[in-house]
Formats: C-alpha cells, structure tokens, sequence
C-alpha cells in the first residue's frame, strides 16, 4: 500500500519545487541583459542564411563592411541566420548588436525586416539599415535594389548567347523579391530574340531553405540542361553555387550569376569558365554608404532604391565572355535608363 | 519496500546525470578543437541566460517545443512514431490561421474557434497516416514523412497571393487575425510571457492524467508494451492506433498556437518550420514524462538563446546544433546503459534472495 502514496507524494514534489523553480527564476534575477549596454563599437551586420562566404549576396554586403573597416577604421561583428529561424532569434540578434553598442546595425535580406521594425523602436539612437526590403521607422533605411533592371540585361545577354534558344531562370524561393529577377530576365530575353523559349522554375514556392540548398539547384539545373536549355540564369543565393557546377558539367552551357561577380569568386574557380557573367547587386555600395553616413553623424534614413542608373546593379564583364555582345547590351542598358524601356517587376 | 524505491530513485537520477557529465565533456573537447576556451562558453552561456529577459525569451521558445514533444510523446508511448508533427502543426496552423482571418467574432468566440480548427486539422493529418496503418499496414513512419512532403505542397499552393494569402512586401501570408483573436501575455519585465504557455500547462497535466491515470491511458501503455498481450487482453488495437494518432494530431495542431496568436497572427512564408522534428528530440530526452519534457524544453530554448550569444563572444555559431545533438545521444545511450545496469542488479538480487531462500530451507531440512 505505501509505494503508489510515495510515488504520488514525490510527484507533487517534484512538480513543487520545479513551480517553485520557474517562480524564483522569473523574479529574484531581475537584471535585464539589455541594461549593459556600451558606446559605439562599429557596424553590426546580420546576415541572412548562407552566412559571410556565400558568394552571392552575403559576401556582397560583407565587402561593404571590409571597405568601411579598410578606409573608415570601423569596427565590425558579422553574425549569421540559421535555416528554419523565427522572428524571436532574429530579434534576438539584432537587440545583441544594438544593446552591444553597434551602430549602424544592418539586417541583410528581407527576413529581418519586420524584426528590424520591432527592435528600431527599442534602440532609437541606434541607425538601422535593412536591405531588400522597406520597414517603416525613422532610424531605418531601407535599401533596396533595382535587380529587374539589371535582369533584364542578362535576359538580353542569355538570348543572344544561346544556341538553342532555350533560356532557364532558376529562382530560389517564389516571393515577390525573386519575381522582380525573372520578370527582367523574361522580359530582356525575349525583347532581344522573340522566338526564344523562356523557362522558369523555383526551388521552394515558399521556404527561405531555397537560399540555401545547393543540391536542389544542382537538380534543378541539371534538368534544365537535360531539356536542350544552354543558358541559365539563378537567383537564389548560396543555392546558386549547385546550379553554376551543374552547368560547368555539360559543355557549350552557360551560367548567369548573381547579386556578386561569381566570376571572380575563389570559391568558384573551377567553374569560372562556364559563367557568362553575373547580375552584380552593389549591396556592399549601399552598405558602406550607409556605414560612412552614421560615422559623419548624418545617418542615411528612409527608403533608398539602388537602381541601374545609380550603380546600384549592373552586369559583370570580368572573363570577357560578353565582350561579343558589348554594344548591344549598352544600347539595352541606354533604353533603361532612359526609360524608353520600362522593366517590369513582377512577371 | 522502501529501499527498492530508492534504489530506483538513484537508478532514475542517475541516467541524467550520467547524460548531462557525458555531453559536457565531449562539448568541452569539441569546443577545445576549435581552439577556444569551454569553460568560458559555460560562464557566458549561464550568464546571458539567466538574464529577466533571456528567461521570458526561453519560456516563450519552449512552449511550442513542449507542445510538439506532448504531440510527439503520445505516438512513442504506444510504440508509434508520428514523425509527422512537423507537418500536422503546420496545416493546422496555416488553416487556422485562414479561418481566423476571415472570421471577426468577440475573441472569447474567436480564439476557441481558432484553436478547434487547429486541433480538427491537426488530427485529420496524422489521422490519415492512422487509417493508413490499420486499414493497409503502412508503416506510420513512411506515411507521416509523405504527409510532410504534401502538407508544405498543399501550404505552398494555397499561401499564393490571390488564392488564401495576401502580399505585404517580400512576404506572403494569410490576411491578419483581428485583434479580438489575439492571445493574453502575462505582463513581465522587459517583454512579456505569451500566455499559450498556460494551455500548455494544462496540455502536459491533460497528458499526465489520461496516460496514468485512465483506462484509455492504461490500454494505450498496453498497447505500447506488447500487441499481442493488449489484443489478448480484450483491447482493440486498430483502434487504440487510430485514436492515438487522432490525439496526437490533435495536440500538434496546438504547436502552432504561440505563435499564431501571440506573434505573427498570420501565417507567412516566415511562420516557424522544424518544431515537429525538435519535438522528437525533446520527447526522447524528457523521456515522455510530462515534467520531464518541460525541463527539455527549456533546456533547449536555453542552448537556443545563449548559442546567438557566443557567436556574438566569437564562438562557431553550430557549437549550440552540437550541444543539442550530442546531449539527446548520450541521454539516449545513458538510459539504456541505466536500464541494463538497473536489470542486472535486480536480476542479480532476485537470484541472492532465491538462493538464500534454498539455503534457508536447505538448513530447515537438515535441522528437521
């Protein structure tokens, strides 16, 4: 008879002193991490998933950084997403960097941009910059980029580079960001060359993995490949890197890269060959300018577009591989900027 | 009568203590091999963490991780692994989270309703993989994977703009909750408790009470422990299965709730995936027991919490996916070798007390 009136006995225990734990816990330390905070220590630059050497879009914000710390003298902390966050450890990171005395604090992608919302008011001293995206606030600017425009020029160099005229776009996620990139793209292909054939997939309908799984890129590719495509352009961050190995693979194909010079990139030297050019996104321009604006004590704030006409994208010519085709990608390029050309930002 | 309890009780203490000693040593080494010093992770790891505000972050975190591990719990108690969690919480959400968009009601009306739905959709899903099960033997562990797969295609066609979602820049989800659905906080300082944490509270105590103290509870253990003995026995066991996987469905359908009601009050392209599959971790290490699981997951929101800060203290960022993984193995691996230890010994003294008994009535006999 005793041993189920002990084992109950020590089950209201335990679940005693666990409450009395959780209590203790909630009110005898009262110090908020928040509280020891410190004076300006520099940039602090939360990236996206991919981290710093994704050769794409990361790695361009992170030279804005290593420009500012080359020729400001600025200090710097980078920290990085996982796959599968939530809103709680993004604002977790950016009140670090703010609460650590990081400013201007810097949300890189459109994933932080409702963190960065919430974590401004927080922290109204502190600049914030948020890229890809707008979030209202006024300690916040919001850079984006005019990445239609800059498609619309690797439309024109893939339509006239393909032999079979058959062209592929590979998105990483399908959210309006990465339409802006296939919408240029559809639009300069087939404004060069009508009768080319303008195919266009995404990894994920609505999953930010897409950024960030080169194998399904690599799958991707590969059957774009096997269905007589010989140009393929991919925006999709990290993920890119499966889709531009793919290609190296199949002779004659080209790849179109993104966001930075994948050209030139360490990481991709073996399949340098094989990338026609990128669609660079001058994140790190935007980034420094934002740096250099908080350490003149005239934060840069509000909504700032970097489109084609102000440098903020524009199209690799490192390898020469569209050396051929110069001029009429110019004259391509002229008609935007002039605006004869409207390009169009979602497909 | 006494002293078997306390063996058992220092049987019980001692596969956690053996797990936590074990993965602090291999973390140690491991964060050592990078070149870094451990024992200062350790310092700035308590440090942050037991901060007024990493404390309301970490009860926050680890009540959907709690809900999942219930979720999770109910299927392993009857040897059933629902892997599909993952997959339930998140059609339960996103549906719910439709519904409740649409509907504007006194929240007293709305959140019920928001919740119902959540659990109804929650269990269809993990009831298909039951069905499945009893009517053409499929392994529920294939099934509820494959349901995964078609619940993210089945969000992913509708969370479009234009079919159940609506844009709001780079992000797509469904139309807001009116305010009248959104969840009490418990004010506290800095930030406040989302007060789903009370649901699961009464979640876990649910879970407790039906498991040990009902008959559907004993029937279900039964059916855990041997198939045949439970269908000897008088239970159905194609039943138990269905029933099992309704409720276990049904609590995953909760695991989204925190957030819905408490955060997001949408569900978008940026609503929280992976819960179901922390879930299975947290239930392997709270070993099913209701306390048990909470104190895992709160040891995860924890390792979750202080990782950001030592990568901020320039320790690698997966230190923490490390930790986490490495003290689920050795829990795994300290409760089996406590198990066996726990068999032996009491193998053992059954067998000193049989003979000591044949020894006694050896004597009787030689006396007499």
């Amino acid at each position: 008879m005793k041993g189920p009136l002990v084992r109950r006995v020590s089950t209201i225990a335990v679940a005693g002193i666990s409450t009395a734990a959780l209590a203790f816990t909630l009110t005898a330390c009262g110090e908020s991490s928040t509280e020891s905070s410190s004076g300006g220590k520099g940039v602090g630059l939360a990236f996206d998933v991919g981290g710093r050497d994704d050769h794409s879009f990361n790695e361009s914000a992170a030279r804005g950084v290593d420009k500012a710390q080359k020729e400001l003298g600025v200090q710097s902390k980078l920290m990085t997403a996982k796959n599968g966050e939530t809103e709680a450890d993004r604002e977790q990171r950016l009140t670090s960097l703010a609460e650590s005395g990081y400013n201007p604090v810097i949300g890189v992608g459109f994933n932080y941009s409702k963190s960065i919302e919430k974590v401004a008011k927080d922290f109204p001293k502190t600049t914030f910059g948020i890229v890809d995206s707008v979030a209202p606030g006024n300690n916040i600017d919001s850079i984006t980029f005019g990445e239609h425009e800059g498609s619309y020029l690797a439309g024109v160099a893939a339509a006239l580079k393909s032999k079979s005229h058959k062209v592929g776009f590979i998105g990483g996620v399908n959210n309006a960001l990465i339409q802006k990139f296939q919408a240029g793209f559809e639009q300069g292909a087939k404004d060069t060359d009508s009768s080319v054939q303008v195919t266009s997939q995404y990894l994920y309908p609505n999953n930010d993995k897409g950024f960030n799984d080169p194998a399904a890129a690599k799958d991707k590719a590969k059957g774009m490949l096997d269905s007589g495509i010989d140009v393929i352009y991919t925006a999709a961050g990290l993920s890119g890197n499966g889709s531009i190995e793919a290609i190296a693979g199949q002779k004659g194909a080209w790849a179109i890269g993104v966001d930075s010079d994948q050209y030139q990139q360490p990481g991709l030297e073996k399949y340098k060959s094989s990338i026609l050019t990128s669609v660079v996104k001058n994140v790190d321009v935007a980034v420094f300018d934002l740096i250099k604006s908080v350490k003149d004590g005239k934060p840069l704030t509000g909504p700032h577009a970097y489109l084609l006409k102000d440098g903020g994208v524009s199209l690799a010519t490192s390898g020469g591989q569209i050396d051929d085709i110069k001029d009429k990608i110019d004259a391509a390029k002229k008609k935007i900027v002039d605006g004869q050309v409207k390009v169009r930002t979602a497909p | 009568m006494k002293k078997f309890d306390k063996n058992k009780l220092i049987l019980g203490l001692a596969a956690p203590a053996l797990a936590i000693v074990t993965a602090l040593v291999i973390t140690s080494i491991i964060i050592g091999a990078t070149g870094k010093d451990p024992f200062h992770a350790y310092q700035v790891m308590v440090e942050f963490g037991s901060k007024a505000d990493s404390q309301v972050w970490i009860i926050n975190k680890a009540t959907p991780y709690y809900l999942s591990a219930l979720a999770v719990a109910i299927g392993f108690r009857m040897n059933l692994f629902n892997i599909g969690v993952d997959g339930q919480y998140r059609i339960a959400a996103f549906f719910a989270a439709v519904v409740g968009g649409a509907l504007t009601m006194p929240g007293i009306i709305q959140i019920p309703v928001i919740i119902v739905v959540a659990m109804a959709i929650g269990a269809v899903w993990a009831g298909i993989a039951g069905l499945l099960k009893v009517t053409r033997g499929v392994n529920e562990v294939i099934s509820t994977i494959m349901l995964n797969a078609i619940g993210a295609s089945v969000i992913g066609y509708f969370l479009q703009d234009g079919r159940l979602a609506q844009k709001e820049g780079n992000l797509i989800h469904t139309p807001y909750l009116p305010d009248s659905a959104h969840f009490f906080e418990i004010p506290t300082q800095p930030k406040p408790i989302y007060g789903f944490v009370v649901i699961a509270a009464l979640a876990g105590a649910a879970y407790w009470f039906v498991l040990n103290r009902t008959r559907f509870g004993f029937d279900l253990r039964t059916v855990g422990r041997s198939e045949s003995a439970a269908h000897a026995s008088g239970v159905s066991v194609k039943r138990m299965v269905i029933t099992s996987m309704l409720l276990s469905g049904a609590i995953a359908g909760l695991v989204g709730m925190p957030t819905l009601l408490g955060v997001s009050y949408n569900y978008g392209t940026d609503f929280p995936a992976g819960i179901g599959f922390t879930g299975i971790a947290i239930a392997l290490l709270g070993r099913n027991n209701p306390i048990g699981m909470a104190l895992a997951a709160l040891l995860w929101g924890f390792l979750e919490r202080t990782g950001t800060q030592l990568e901020f203290e320039g320790y690698a960022q997966e230190i923490v996916g490390v930790i986490q993984g490495v003290i689920v193995l050795c829990v795994v691996i300290a409760y089996e070798i406590v198990r066996r230890y726990g068999l032996k010994a009491q193998q053992r003294k059954v067998g000193e007390e049989l003979a000591a008994q044949a020894r006694k009535s050896d004597k009787a006999e030689v006396s007499a």
